[in-house]
């Protein structure tokens, strides 16, 4: 492990870790909403936008809005405009261990070169198709695999992958329950 | 023991609880002719009496169960003592240090006093110059608000309530927590012919021998059992860390999760959710098991790397590595409780203390107890909290260090405070036994 020169993986740690101090001692500033908009298109094809999020106490606004149109491929008689819904999850899940991984790496110590993920998520259609009542809508499972060039031990890139695990917030979100409501305005 | 008319007492020193810690204390006290008394709701030893399951023994081997001048001296250092053994060295060590307990005294508050306290039991008041509390870290057990969500039809206890396995009904079993107390009883309920679903989050593997040692030798000798609170780096966590999968028994076996899925135990992930008669368990079992493993992995190499750099390394046997957990493949996220014939769900899921009748503005905003190394306030001290002052502060032989420390600091303590702070009446002083 090369110990003299400085790591830098583009991550603040000084600032997370600040963060992590400042909203121990001011919990409400700790309380974060994160929100999308939806609206259909046409068909299965639908654009969301991302832009403003609350935090800190306050109305907080990304730096220019986000745009995403999700569809389904042809063979499920769509246009394809976009990405599926399930597959934005699978974005989610790897952007946020991804994010993760540099977070830990960089207050490890640990210079990260290359960070690949592959993700691949299994699902029966008789779920959703409502063709089997056994079968559950979601994945039946997803499998996360990682290409880390680090100077790091095998092990010590082990420990990284494991803790941005318990670190994640999409990974909680996918693996444990969650309460939502749905109403009509 | 004392016997003083109904009323209001006042010594210089309460000690609320007569087990280990708080008779340590008192050795302590005694050996400074500091004028003192145990209060205890039960009797000595209580909880080791009355709220443990019949099987269980204790985790440390008897060469570790030792107090301040006082230590095992039977002819079994290597074993571990089941809870009748615990309890008469408990009493026994009572006897030692000649101990002023008042048994059946349930200490009902306390409150800061002008430079003292007030301490009010079922039995008296009592006003003294400071406080000890050494009721123990396992005065309630945790019980997760979801417990409530279960049907009716299942009993639903914690691991204190549990004794033994022909207590529960004849089906199905699942045992919520996969530290000690989790394994232990997933093992003993298996083995007594009923189904079991072992829910395990986050979990700490050790193996009991290592390279033919006790790993609590190695704890010992890596100096991983006296590292103290104001060396670790995070200490809210440290404090947090779930007792490791330890059992025990005279065949000083290990007991991890492969063991028991050897025996036909079913592991799942952490209890996540109940709902319309089933039991949600979280996806993320396979990366508990791999943290576990790779945390035993450092741990084990650490002390590997110490054996290198000893004189012992050739009365150790050679490295042996345990092998990794086996995850199932898809492990279960749902069990259906009334289809599995599921009709008991044991909570081992940890303990908090019990401070309810501390009326001072000790505690966070979370209700957890502020302290620092056991100084809770001027004159107020606890005793035995996970990693209290030193990872070994919850065991037996942690008090020794722990009482030392802050009965110094307690001595120091009550030379600043005048002894007419308590005094409304001099007759109303009662004779230390002692």
């Amino acid at each position: 492990m090369n110990m003299t020169t400085t790591v830098d993986n583009g991550v603040n740690v000084e600032a997370l870790l600040g963060a992590r101090q400042a909203l121990t001692d001011m919990p409400e500033a700790a309380q974060f909403k994160w929100r999308a908009t939806c609206a259909w298109v046409n068909g299965t094809h639908s654009r969301s936008s991302v832009s403003s999020f609350y935090g800190l106490g306050s109305e907080q606004a990304h730096k220019t809005e986000f745009k995403y149109d999700a569809d389904h491929p042809a063979i499920f008689a769509s246009e394809d405009k976009g990405a599926t819904p399930v597959e934005y999850v699978l974005v989610g899940l790897a952007s946020c261990l991804t994010a993760g991984i540099a977070a830990v790496a960089q207050n490890r110590k640990i210079q990260l070169r290359s960070v690949k993920a592959t993700l691949e998520a299994g699902m029966d259609l008789a779920g959703i198709l409502g063709i089997d009542s056994e079968v559950r809508n979601g994945f039946s499972g997803i499998k996360v695999i990682f290409e880390i060039d680090a100077d790091a031990t095998r092990e010590a890139i082990n420990a990284l992958v494991a803790q941005s695990q318990r670190r994640s917030a999409v990974f909680d979100i996918v693996t444990n329950p969650t309460n939502v409501s749905v109403e009509v305005k | 023991m004392t016997r003083g008319a109904r009323g209001a007492g006042a010594t210089d020193v309460i000690v609320i609880g007569a087990g280990h810690s708080g008779l340590a204390m008192s050795g302590f006290l005694s050996a400074n002719s500091v004028e003192h008394v145990v209060l205890e709701r039960g009797e000595v030893a209580n909880s080791w009496r009355h709220e443990r399951w019949d099987s269980l023994r204790l985790l440390t081997p008897n060469w570790q169960s030792r107090l301040p001048d006082y230590c095992y001296e039977g002819a079994d250092p290597d074993g571990f003592m089941t809870m009748p053994e615990v309890i008469r060295f408990i009493a026994r060590y009572a006897g030692f240090v000649g101990a002023p307990v008042r048994t059946a005294t349930t200490v009902r508050a306390v409150r800061q006093d002008g430079e003292g306290f007030c301490v009010v039991t079922d039995q008296r008041e009592w006003r003294c110059r400071a406080v000890v509390m050494a009721g123990g870290a396992h005065g309630i057990a945790n019980l997760p608000p979801l417990a409530a969500a279960l049907p009716a039809a299942v009993r639903s206890l914690t691991s204190k309530e549990y004794r033994r396995p022909g207590q529960l009904d004849d089906g199905g079993v699942l045992v919520v927590g996969a530290s000690a107390t989790g394994v232990q009883l997933a093992d003993e309920i298996r083995a007594s012919g009923r189904e079991v679903v072992l829910a395990a989050g986050e979990h700490i593997r050790m193996p009991r021998v290592y390279r033919g040692r006790d790993v609590q030798w190695w704890l010992t000798a890596a100096g991983i059992l006296d590292q103290r609170f104001d060396q670790v780096e995070d200490l809210v966590r440290a404090r947090r860390i779930p007792s490791p999968q330890l059992v025990g028994t005279p065949s000083r076996a290990t007991l991890d999760l492969n063991a028991l899925t050897d025996r036909g135990v079913n592991i799942v992930g952490r209890v996540v959710g109940v709902n319309a008669g089933k039991v949600q368990f979280s996806g993320t079992l396979r990366n508990e098991c791999a943290m576990a493993d790779l945390k035993q992995g450092r741990m084990l190499d650490a002390f590997d790397a110490l054996a290198e750099r000893s004189a012992f390394t050739a009365a150790l046997e050679p490295v042996q590595r345990p092998a990794p957990t086996r995850v199932p493949e898809m492990p279960r996220l749902a069990l259906d409780l009334a289809r599995e014939r599921i009709r008991t769900v044991i909570w081992a899921t940890g303990f908090r203390p019990d401070f309810s009748w501390l009326q001072a503005p000790v505690f966070d905003a979370k209700g957890r107890l502020r302290h620092h190394g056991g100084i809770v306030a001027p004159g107020l001290y606890v005793l035995g909290l996970n990693f209290m002052r030193r990872r070994k502060s919850s065991f037996m032989h942690g008090a020794e260090d722990d009482v030392r420390e802050l009965g110094t600091h307690l001595l120091g303590h009550l030379e600043r405070v005048p002894e007419h702070a308590i005094r409304q009446n001099p007759d109303e002083r009662v004779a230390a036994s002692k």
